[in-house]
């Protein structure tokens, strides 16, 4: 049976008991915490989270203090996957061996990953999860950038973001390589539900979380988070920027049902254009000067060749 | 062992700790109970403080609220009180006063602002900034 709730409308929605703490130390203005509350609340189950090493496990943990009203646990890096994964089979297995009674609600089990952890180190135990069919979800929290450690770049950044490891200067525009497609990626291992969503679009949202609830199998979910800190906008900016994200496409919200059905599910009324999108952050700013403006170009081509990508394969169902 | 968590290093924990969020061992699932009526345990970051982050308070301004939720949604720190589909206040322990809440208001002007923290309520008030026309 699903506990998902019913969300009619947003003041509906905000009649729900949080099950996430404040007094975490995430940064002020941080887009995780938001995510994480939307994703709890759209469920009325018990649920068993896990975390990977990165913004979000460090801050809501903080010895001898938690923020998680729900179970929680965090092992290593690479293996927020593989614990739920294990918590998961464990649950089964007791209920086969009738130790678990066959009437205790089944909770929700969902890892939480950076996109350091999703896209680079924890890649290939993501992959073993999502093959051998585990009922759970994963939730990358895709900030571009290894935001913990002092802003490495990850495989998820993209192409001229200036990150400590791939500084913009006069020699270099920043990072030289594109992002990563994981939601293809995952939609490729043959997962019942794979879908990208943003914090700003919270019903898209909700309703997303909740079809993953109710998919039987490995889920796969790619969250928008606008890092204030690494993406060096302020604070009160986060809402604004993700609206950027998403009205220029640079995120486009869609999901992938069965590694085959694509839908989108926004389209803008009105496409910024990518540039507003990169003027709001100055870890592109560099990319306003002679010598790099081309850069923007090249990127305006790249999100509308995937726009126009993700519209033709919605179109032939494949 | 004997001594409470907090007089000891970090170097006399055992490998693998537990943290529990709430007194005792609860019957109840917390989605289905709101937070007042919780039994909280002392290892609840909710006891935590951390309004002195804050640079800039959030001030709220009753007479021209909505109660659209926006900020409820969008407040990262759990920071805006809502019960019964009605905005009741600010948790300020908890609010970092980045300004989300400030940005995501809909009315005009807004009805919530960000002041100096030093800035008395009713000050914050009496300076509240006029209707902006739309000539």
């Amino acid at each position: 049976m699903s506990g998902n709730k019913e969300i009619k409308n947003l003041k509906a929605f905000s009649t729900a008991a949080e099950r996430f703490e404040g007094s975490h130390v995430l940064c002020p203005g941080c887009a995780h915490s938001i995510i994480v509350r939307e994703i709890l609340n759209a469920t009325n189950d018990n649920m068993v989270v896990s975390a990977s090493t990165g913004c979000l496990e460090v801050c809501t943990a903080i010895y001898p203090h938690t923020s998680w009203d729900t179970s929680w646990i965090h092992i290593g890096f690479e293996n927020s996957s593989t614990a739920i994964a294990g918590a998961e089979a464990m649950n089964k297995a007791l209920r086969n061996k009738g130790r678990i009674p066959a009437d205790e609600p089944e909770p929700k089990f969902v890892a939480f990953g950076g996109d350091g952890a999703t896209y680079d180190i924890g890649f290939q135990w993501i992959s073993g999860c999502f093959e051998r069919g585990h009922n759970m979800m994963y939730v990358c929290l895709d900030n571009e950038v290894y935001a913990n450690t002092g802003g490495q770049r990850s495989s998820s950044t993209p192409i001229g973001a200036s990150a400590t490891t791939s500084p913009a200067g006069s020699t270099s525009y920043g990072e030289k390589r594109n992002k990563k497609d994981m939601l293809q990626i995952m939609a490729a291992h043959g997962a019942p539900y794979v879908a990208q969503v943003a914090p700003n679009k919270w019903k898209d949202m909700a309703k997303k979380i909740q079809k993953g609830f109710d998919a039987e199998g490995p889920v796969y979910i790619n969250a928008m988070s606008a890092c204030t800190t690494e993406w060096k906008f302020d604070p009160a900016d986060t809402i604004t920027v993700s609206d950027l994200a998403t009205d220029s496409l640079v995120f486009p919200l869609y999901e992938i049902i069965d590694g085959t059905e694509l839908n989108i599910t926004y389209r803008p009324k009105n496409i910024v254009a990518v540039r507003d999108y990169l003027a709001a952050q100055p870890r592109f700013k560099h990319l306003f000067t002679p010598k790099y403006e081309y850069l923007i170009d090249e990127w305006q081509k790249r999100v509308d060749a995937q726009w126009e990508y993700l519209q033709r394969r919605e179109e032939a169902r494949v | 062992m004997s001594k409470s968590i907090h007089d000891m290093g970090w170097d006399e924990l055992v490998l693998g700790a537990a943290v529990h969020s709430f007194k005792e061992e609860i019957d109840y699932n917390p989605s289905q109970v709101l937070p007042e009526n919780r039994d909280y345990a002392e290892t609840n970051s909710k006891y935590k403080y951390v309004g002195d982050w804050r640079v800039f308070k959030p001030v709220w301004n009753t007479d021209l609220c909505i109660h659209c939720q926006f900020c409820w949604l969008y407040c990262p720190d759990t920071s805006i009180l809502s019960r019964e589909k009605k905005m009741i206040g600010f948790d300020y322990d908890h609010c970092k006063g980045c300004g989300i809440c400030q940005e995501v208001c809909p009315t005009n002007p807004k009805s919530i602002i960000m002041f100096t923290e030093q800035t008395e309520e009713e000050e914050a008030l009496n300076q509240w900034p006029e209707k902006k026309g739309s000539k």
